[in-house]
């Protein structure tokens, strides 16, 4: 079987779109979140999505092949909040490690089967792990600047039990996403250079994916687009991208920017355009390939997919959009000044 | 296009911005005055816990060019640990500070480690070195890794310092092949300081520091091009302490030679730095032979020509430019740049300016806020730099707070009583949503306007915010929200609202909120007033009319006035496909059984005609509270004549209107007419109502359906549904009526305007349309009971028929259940009603006199009132068609209700 590395060489990989989407096309209520077991949970669950990798796997995973089906080359766990600072927020931080370690289990079940099928095209498992509710750079008080909602050791815990749990249940790859603190990001980096160092397993590859909220081009803790890069160069990653807040229109000067200075492959997945007035995106299957494509053509990017509003039509479009399109080359690094 | 990008392994660090180290850089000048060994000032405000003032050291720092940022805390009074994350984490809100990379510097590596955690940037490290062994050395490096921190090695090994050339250019090897072998370290993220110490001491040996210092850069960077070097320059003039102009003189000379060797950044206050070609010419030639050591009397010659040198004042580089203008311009200056240095001295100089100290804050304070909002709604602002703005008007706002409450005090002095808080506001950015920067500004502006704030901060559940709300009996709730989830989370909210019967307005504000989706999806689910705010400085206006008892209800009836409109324009907006065919619209009908249903014959068939009625007894069914509307009082009859604002001129005006009331009774001012009929009918067609008139001529009466798709369950309703179907075999029946007390009016009307008396003119007609209601009022009721007799055993309330608790409906033709008001010629024609009780109907089908009501009988107990919603093209076409209509006829008609633009 091909390597990640050797498929992204040959091709545009293919990264599944928004899994809170589908989530709700089931309309789930509060007795499914729970499902059986959690039946008499003393707190409210329903919203918790990481939960129904435990509750309703079989819903996951067929989310999961929609999006296989679709022609993802990559499929992202349902694990954005499986960490104990965010599962706080329903009082499951004790569930925290066997939601990454159900997640898993569900994305690779349906991985393995459709790299069975199309052995040529194998299908990667790549565990989320998702910027936490709490940031490291900005104070919640206003009135208080130099305060901290926590700390970063806390947080390198519970990223660090993260890691653990998606890398001992067999994850391909680890995905840091949707980052909006780069504080934030350096703890999850942390904390997996100290898995791997206390485990003395190898390192998984690691795809960075950072977050611009808005046409100021920067990151919600106010770093540019290259701050934000170098900041995070250290991980060594895999790939570095951008996903989330703005449509494929709006993020084409940053991916164009990104594909020029990164050293690694260039990943972006962004949302289905801006949303409307309800907070819904409306841009359809087409319209999103088509900025995608552009971005293929431009010898901008190597791994494309979706993230907030995109379906697996999306992928779809995507998919096909960009398959004729050979990948944007790994630059050459020098070494002299 | 697919060729590849070229990388050069460039030193790359970043603070919020990046600085990419190039060899055209030239050298990078490291702040060194947030330093606590260096700065006595800096020293003394940490101690002292004013991070603000040494925060301000820092500003000063990159004001004057400082491109890295050092900060070290090591002082034997402090807890280094503790000063630096505290300094660290106040710097990250400090945008054009933190825009530029920090080299954290300490001794002490928990200290180092400290820093580390606190900086979203690349940052430096300064310093690690070999002095512990190297063990310690790579256990530090692999730290400082993980964190993706650039290191300062220093020169030293496990017996110290390097002090000569060759021991230099060594322990730097030896540290290089163990950070890039051992630990993998980048070369480029290595930083070598070869150890400046000073010169001219007057000791011999110290006399050649500086060249050797030079020369080992040389070498460092022929042996490891990649890496950096680094040193402390003001080491090198360390004896001349007091005399700048001698120390920038030897600084500049030293630069000038160690840069060309390889001197790469150096810790130096950017303010100390002499231009080169600027230096008085004997005194650089003499820094030149000390610096390079080219004669052994240098440093004599030095010395002596240092006192000579008058010690010029320390300048300050910072552009104070700004601080010329006017207080205002000063104010808003400050607020822009988020500079508290001078806010307390330009805000009691405002005040002084200004008649009243409120005056502050609604004048230049706003007005610089609103730039800081119009920057940052412009994205020529971002997120820090907006709370720092709305930290500088706290602050503001802070001093002029006394005497505020001085003001308030005087007040109650002269005029005794008391004066209570505005009212409490109670903020929260909705759960799942952490943006809060214009939560807060709102919070601030309030709060200068003397409300209470209470803010619950970010992520906040809903059952927290009522729960809150209750606790603190808040006046007003405020949600906030940036993410479109949050506008769900704001839905979910007003539902609680509802459910738990709150009854405070509820404000909606937020980037992603808006005006349309706050009328169409969150005050539809509470009606006890919804409003978005499209800013701070409209939230003022805002609170202050829903905190105003006068000004409450009609600003809050205006707002939902305008959201239903909004929220009409949009639902008109629909797609098409929300709609359904009139087909299939026809098939959802509503469901009556009409196999277990007995309509009920009237006792009375035909019509019947009042002529006039008795005016005290249709009195009784006075619904009184539209009468206060109609003179702009809002609330609800009888508490409003109780009301603590409005409740006196409301009673006043009740007994205004009981006394003219009594006068039309009793003097018979006006003269109360009606007409009302039952005839047998039978739909004949899904919206088509056979009746037959007294006479025995049949007509078919036209109704429209409901045309949106519903929700499953839900019919679209036609009021055609409530008679029997002629195929049921049952004989159905339709009753109508038409009702007048306008008759006399004209008369007083007339009376009233020769004596310039509005107000009874107003008064009068307000009670005749008041009395007309009350006559259909008291008339259905005797149909239920009585003509028709279907609801014999009825026993309702005055107020129970106000809310409409009765079996069967009297809808109007041209309301919204029956819009097109062309069939009401039906009715009257039915009733004969014109002959029968005066009322002409206009071209327009307006009903003259005014104080007339009409409209058709519908007794089965299912029927309901509804609104007909937009129609599709197809329904419309049918109509025409019944009617004997032209398209056009048509539409002209139904335009209201048209889903198409035609």
């Amino acid at each position: 079987m091909k390597s990640l590395q050797q498929c992204a060489k040959e091709r545009i990989l293919i990264i599944d779109g928004a899994m809170g989407t589908m989530i709700q096309r089931y309309k789930l209520e509060e007795s499914d979140y729970r499902g059986e077991r959690f039946k008499n949970y003393h707190s409210d669950v329903k919203g918790n999505s990481d939960l129904l990798s435990i509750t309703q796997p079989g819903i996951i995973e067929a989310i999961h092949r929609e999006y296989l089906e679709a022609g993802a080359d990559i499929i992202e766990t349902n694990t954005f909040s499986s960490t104990v600072i965010a599962q706080a927020d329903y009082d499951m931080q004790d569930l925290a490690y066997e939601m990454n370690i159900a997640a898993v289990q569900v994305a690779k079940r349906a991985a393995e089967d459709y790299t069975r099928r199309t052995p040529d095209k194998p299908r990667f498992v790549a565990g989320a792990i998702g910027p936490l509710n709490k940031t490291l750079s900005i104070s919640p008080d206003v009135n208080n600047p130099g305060f901290r909602s926590v700390t970063f050791d806390e947080v390198v815990d519970a990223y660090y039990q993260q890691v653990k749990a998606l890398s001992e249940a067999g994850a391909d790859i680890l995905l840091i996403e949707t980052i909006f603190d780069t504080l934030n990001c350096k703890g999850a980096i942390f904390a997996i250079k100290k898995y791997y160092r206390d485990s003395g397993k190898p390192e998984l590859p690691i795809m960075i994916s950072g977050t611009i909220t808005d046409a100021s081009g920067r990151t919600l803790s106010g770093q540019t687009l290259e701050a934000f890069y170098i900041s995070v160069m250290h991980a060594k990653p895999f790939s570095i991208g951008l996903n989330c807040a703005l449509g494929g229109e709006q993020m084409r000067p940053y991916i164009e920017e990104l594909s020029q200075i990164a050293n690694c492959y260039v990943s972006c997945y962004p949302n289905a355009g801006l949303p409307n007035t309800f907070g819904e995106y409306d841009e359809e299957p087409h319209e999103t390939a088509h900025i995608i494509e552009d971005f293929a053509k431009e010898g901008f990017v190597n791994i494309v997919g979706g993230c907030c509003g995109t379906t697996p039509d999306h992928i779809r479009h995507m998919a096909e959009s960009v398959r004729p399109i050979t990948p944007r080359p790994l630059p050459v690094l020098e070494t002299t000044l | 296009m697919n060729t590849p990008h070229i990388i050069k392994p460039y030193m790359r660090l970043s603070g919020l911005e990046p600085l990419v180290v190039r060899p055209e850089t030239n050298f990078l000048n490291v702040g060194e005055r947030t330093n606590v060994t260096g700065s006595k000032k800096f020293a003394r405000l940490v101690r002292e816990g004013l991070y603000e003032e040494a925060l301000s050291v820092a500003r000063q720092q990159v004001e004057s060019g400082a491109q890295v940022l050092d900060v070290n805390m090591d002082d034997a009074l402090l807890d280094g640990e503790k000063a630096m994350t505290t300094f660290l984490n106040l710097l990250a809100s400090e945008p054009d500070i933190s825009r530029i990379p920090v080299m954290i510097d300490s001794s002490k590596f928990s200290v180092i480690e400290a820093g580390l955690k606190c900086l979203q940037g690349k940052c430096i490290v300064n310093s690690i070195s070999l002095k512990e062994g190297e063990e310690k050395f790579i256990e530090h490096a692999i730290i400082c890794q993980s964190y993706g921190a650039s290191v300062v090695v220093m020169a030293f090994d496990e017996n110290g310092q390097a002090d000569t050339l060759q021991k230099r250019v060594d322990f730097c090897h030896r540290a290089y092949k163990i950070l890039t072998e051992k630990v993998g370290y980048d070369p480029q993220d290595i930083i070598f300081d070869p150890n400046i110490f000073a010169i001219a001491t007057g000791i011999e040996e110290h006399n050649n520091y500086a060249v050797e210092f030079i020369e080992a850069c040389r070498q460092i960077k022929k042996l490891m091009p990649l890496t950096k070097i680094s040193g402390g320059v003001s080491n090198v003039s360390f004896s001349f302490r007091g005399n700048d102009a001698v120390r920038e003189a030897m600084h500049s000379v030293f630069l000038l030679h160690a840069i060309k060797a390889g001197l790469d950044m150096g810790i130096v206050n950017a303010g100390m730095i002499q231009i080169y070609d600027e230096i008085e010419p004997q005194l650089r030639e003499l820094c030149e032979d000390a610096i390079l050591n080219r004669r052994d009397d240098a440093t004599e010659r030095l010395i002596n020509f240092a006192e000579t040198v008058k010690a010029k004042g320390k300048v300050e580089e910072k552009s104070q430019a700004w601080r010329e203008g006017t207080v205002e311009a000063r104010l808003s200056h400050a607020l822009v740049n988020g500079i508290t240095d001078y806010i307390e001295a330009d805000t009691e100089e405002a005040r002084l300016k200004y008649d009243r100290p409120l005056q502050v804050i609604e004048g230049p304070l706003m007005d610089g806020m609103n730039v800081v909002g119009d920057l940052f709604g412009s994205g020529k602002m971002f997120l820090p730099q907006v709370v720092k703005s709305a930290r500088v008007m706290k602050k503001s706002v802070a001093v002029l707070t006394p005497f505020i409450e001085e003001e308030k005090a005087e007040y109650v002095r002269i005029n005794g009583g008391q004066i209570k808080s505005a009212g409490k506001i109670l903020l929260a950015t909705v759960k799942g949503d952490v943006h809060d920067i214009g939560k807060n500004i709102v919070g601030v502006v309030l709060g200068c306007n003397g409300y209470d704030i209470i803010d619950l901060g970010v992520m906040v559940p809903a059952d927290k915010i009522l729960q809150a709300a209750k606790e603190h009996q808040v006046d007003i709730i405020g949600l906030s929200g940036l993410i479109t989830p949050s506008l769900d989370e704001m839905v979910h909210i007003a539902r609680e609202l509802k459910r738990q019967k709150f009854d405070i307005p509820l404000l909606i504000g937020g980037a992603t909120t808006s005006r349309t989706h706050t009328a169409v999806k969150i005050a539809p689910e509470y009606e006890n007033g919804v409003v978005h705010v499209l800013d701070a400085s409209r939230s003022v206006t805002v609170t202050g009319n829903l905190l105003n008892k006068a000004l409450n209800k009609n600003f809050l009836e205006d707002v939902k006035a305008e959201y239903v409109k909004l929220n009409d324009a949009f639902r008109n907006k629909r797609p098409v496909k929300q709609y359904l065919t009139v087909g299939q619209a026809r098939e959802n009908k509503a469901p009556v059984d009409w196999n277990n249903f007995q309509p009920v014959k009237p006792a009375l068939l035909g019509t019947k005609t009042f002529t006039d009625y008795d005016l005290a007894e249709i009195a009784k069914y006075i619904d009184w509270q539209p009468f206060f509307i109609a003179w702009e009082l809002h609330g609800k009859f009888p508490q409003i004549l109780t009301d603590k604002v409005v409740g006196v001129e409301a009673t006043r005006l009740y007994n205004d209107a009981k006394e003219m009331l009594q006068r039309i009774i009793d003097e018979k001012w006006l003269r109360a007419r009606a007409v009302i009929g039952m005839f047998p009918a039978n739909t004949s067609a899904a919206d088509t109502i056979m009746v037959t008139a007294p006479d025995g001529a049949e007509f078919p009466l036209e109704f429209l359906r409901q045309q949106i798709k519903k929700a499953p369950g839900q019919p679209n309703f036609s009021l055609a549904d409530y008679i029997a179907p002629k195929s049921t075999g049952k004989q159905d029946y339709i009753g109508g009526f038409a009702v007048t007390t306008g008759e006399g009016i004209e008369e007083w009307l007339e009376h009233f305007k020769k004596e310039h008396d509005d107000y009874s003119s107003i008064m009068l007609k307000a009670l005749a349309d008041r009395l007309a209601e009350a006559f259909t009022e008291l008339l259905h009721e005797r149909v239920r009971k009585e003509f028709w007799g279907y609801a014999t055993e009825e026993h309702l309330s005055n107020e129970e028929l106000i809310k409409e608790e009765y079996l069967g409906i009297r809808p109007a033709p041209g309301y919204p259940a029956c819009p097109e008001h062309t069939e009401k010629y039906k009715l009257f024609d039915l009733l004969n009603a014109t002959e029968e009780t005066g009322i002409i109907l206009t071209e327009s089908l307006a009903m003259y006199p005014a104080s007339s009501v009409s409209g058709w009988y519908f007794a089965n107990p299912q029927s309901k009132y509804f609104g007909l919603g937009k129609i599709e093209k197809d329904q419309v076409e049918d109509y025409a068609e019944r009617k004997g209509w032209p398209l056009e006829e048509a539409e002209k008609w139904l335009r209201p209700s048209l889903e198409y633009d035609m």
